[in-house]
């Protein structure tokens, strides 16, 4: 175990090695920060001392260096725009985001998961049919037009919700949250429901199948012909063995959530990472944009991590010595 | 994550060998043939498709004609009729630009996108898988280490991450999605031909001293590019999605060249004020031709799923 860990973690410093070496040279091809951020009558005396106070006067490999150099101390840099450290900057918006993933993951499997084992239990009926072709159709929206669809029906049509923004929010344990306020609620749900409806489907599609191929099972077939109600088969022996892959797919799109949350953000002004992120390309902020690859790996191969070992406590036949390929 | 988790899930062990049986042609046909939601998709398809490849003479007005443009125009309500006699079925957008025309035009990029990204997504990921499997070594060390690379991030945010460095413009579009995208099947093709290469044919093939190259393109790839091409039929989709979802961020396609997406975002700033259609009926056009693609290409994947037979 202790083994497995380690070697993840080495596995990982170099995953985060790789992504910072590819993001660094692809970012770096953005634009001129120096136009953006000096006025057209700087002088030209005035501009050096900007372009060496921000270390762009290096070879780009020397750059890069100071950059790991900084990045050994957890510093990713300063905003060329906003004059704070880039890290700083991220993590103020990273409860927004949080805030919006883990809502958007409790509807996808609070809705999915019944609805796939529904499905999965009797394949072939006309319920069945429908619910797997609703999940086609809920995977096959993009996801900004939808949250359009929202705002215009829920906001705009029916006046039900804020089309945009985070709403009120109370410190809790010094960071800022919306879901303890009702207007904060009525902001988060929305947004939440745009999040959730890819991995609604896909939970549901996931429970549909592992609930199908388990109900034929021997242990299932044991349990029927030992007298067992019906309600505690499928909670008892297939729920615990549907939620192997279940909890997998919720952990590895916990950390695509939050890359995906940029267009959730995006449509509704949700003040968090994504929407920084966007903001950060369209003002060639490369240090933000660089810190916030580094900061969602680092979540990503966390996440992952996590989700192995989690993996092994639901599990009992996964060995850990062989689940790192 | 290059240590995402290889799923200990339990796949029947007989099923990649099943998969690989050259899938009867019939039976495929007949079997999408049977289910209603099927044929409907896939009639969805052709006329999207055939509205798109006719869209100049289908299209009632020329939405890349500034000139014909009236400003007069602009915003109409769907149903409208325009100063000058022609009925605006779909509304005009900020521009005065018929909608029926540009979503008509849209669509072109749209499916232009989708289909070349795919082909060549497909063609690069199925020659490394092959490439990976059949030399092994080092060679496959390398190619599968940056397909797990690259399948463990989400491909919105590698493609939003390119873009932001190469800057808007159709090609790049369609080179960030292949990027992302041939991993995908380079993983498949690596699997599906692991398996066909302990067959008798290609040891036969080998000892006749058959070049490599040979056993690879001509025995090899044939007999293992079902699983290749009922994935290319759903990447078609993602491809288009994932176009659509980037020009909507603005890093997609320029707004000279607007696709479904970059018309459904010129709508958007007219939404909450209740002017729907600008973005309504592109969006529409987009779920119709996403829908219509996954669902046949979900079928597809039933056809020749040995366990649905």
């Amino acid at each position: 175990m202790t083994l497995f860990i380690l070697r993840r973690v080495i596995q990982s410093v170099f995953v985060l090695l790789a992504v910072s070496l590819v993001v660094f040279f692809a970012v770096y091809a953005i634009g001129d920060p120096v136009e953006l951020l000096v006025s057209p009558d700087t002088s030209a005396a005035e501009r050096e001392v900007m372009i060496r106070r921000l270390g762009l006067d290096l070879p780009i490999w020397r750059q890069y260096l100071v950059f790991l150099g900084n990045l050994a101390q957890g510093d990713l840099g300063t905003s060329f725009v906003h004059g704070v450290p880039a890290v700083e900057l991220i993590l103020q918006r990273l409860p927004a985001t949080l805030e919006l993933v883990v809502l958007s993951l409790v509807i996808a499997v609070s809705i999915g998961l019944p609805l796939g084992m529904i499905a999965g239990l009797a394949p072939e009926t006309r319920t069945a049919r429908t619910i797997m072709t609703g999940s086609i159709f809920g995977y096959s929206l993009p996801a900004f037009w939808q949250g359009m669809m929202l705002i215009f029906v829920f906001a705009v049509f029916l006046n039900w919700a804020p089309a945009a923004g985070r709403g009120d929010t109370v410190s809790l344990l010094g960071v800022e949250v919306s879901f303890l306020t009702a207007d904060g609620w009525s902001h988060l749900i929305l947004p939440a429901i745009n999040l959730a409806l890819p991995n609604l489907a896909l939970v549901l599609r996931l429970a549909a199948s592992g609930t199908a191929e388990a109900r034929l099972q021997d242990y299932v077939k044991y349990a029927r012909a030992k007298g067992v109600r019906r309600g505690r088969i499928v909670r008892r022996h297939i729920l615990r063995n549907i939620l192997v892959p279940v909890v997998t797919v919720i952990g590895v799109e916990f950390g695509s959530l939050i890359a995906y949350s940029t267009i959730t953000e995006t449509v509704f002004a949700w003040p968090g990472m994504g929407k920084l992120l966007i903001d950060s390309v369209y003002q060639l902020d490369r240090p933000v944009v660089v810190a916030y690859v580094m900061i969602a790996t680092f979540i990503f191969v966390t996440v992952n991590l996590l989700v192995d070992l989690a993996y092994a406590m639901l599990d009992p036949r996964v060995e850990l010595e062989k689940g790192a390929s | 994550m290059s240590q995402s988790p290889e799923p200990v899930r339990s796949e029947p062990v007989g099923l990649a060998p099943a998969i690989l049986e050259t899938p009867n042609r019939a039976r495929i046909l007949a079997r999408l043939r049977s289910r209603p939601t099927a044929r409907g998709a896939a009639i969805a398809l052709v006329i999207l498709i055939a509205a798109a490849l006719f869209a100049p003479f289908l299209a009632p007005h020329d939405p890349y004609d500034l000139a014909a443009l009236s400003i007069f125009d602009n915003r109409l309500a769907p149903g409208t009729q325009s100063m000058d006699g022609p009925v605006y079925w779909l509304g005009t957008d900020s521009q005065g630009r018929d909608m029926l025309s540009a979503i008509l035009y849209g669509l072109r990029i749209s499916l232009v996108v989708g289909l070349s990204a795919t082909a060549a997504a497909a063609t690069i990921g199925t020659l490394m898988g092959l490439l990976a499997a059949y030399v092994g070594g080092a060679v496959e060390t390398a190619i599968m280490r940056l397909v797990d690379f690259i399948l463990g991030f989400p491909t919105i945010l590698v493609a939003l991450i390119l873009l932001s460095a190469t800057g808007r413009g159709v090609d790049k579009v369609i080179l960030a999605i292949v990027i992302v995208q041939w991993a995908q099947y380079a993983r498949i093709m690596r699997g599906t031909v692991l398996v066909e290469a302990r067959k008798e044919y290609v040891e036969a093939a080998r000892n006749f001293a058959i070049p490599g190259w040979r056993i690879m393109l001509v025995h090899l790839l044939p007999n293992a590019l079902a699983p290749i091409l009922v994935v290319a039929t759903v990447q078609v989709a993602s491809a288009i999605m994932l176009e659509s979802t980037l020009s909507f961020l603005g890093v997609g396609v320029p707004i000279t060249e607007p696709s479904l997406g970059l018309l459904i975002a010129s709508g958007f700033e007219y939404l909450l004020s209740g002017e729907y259609w600008i973005s309504f009926f592109p969006g529409l056009a987009l779920v119709v031709l996403v829908f219509s693609i996954n669902l046949v290409g979900d079928r597809l994947r039933e056809s020749i799923d040995p366990r649905r037979r």
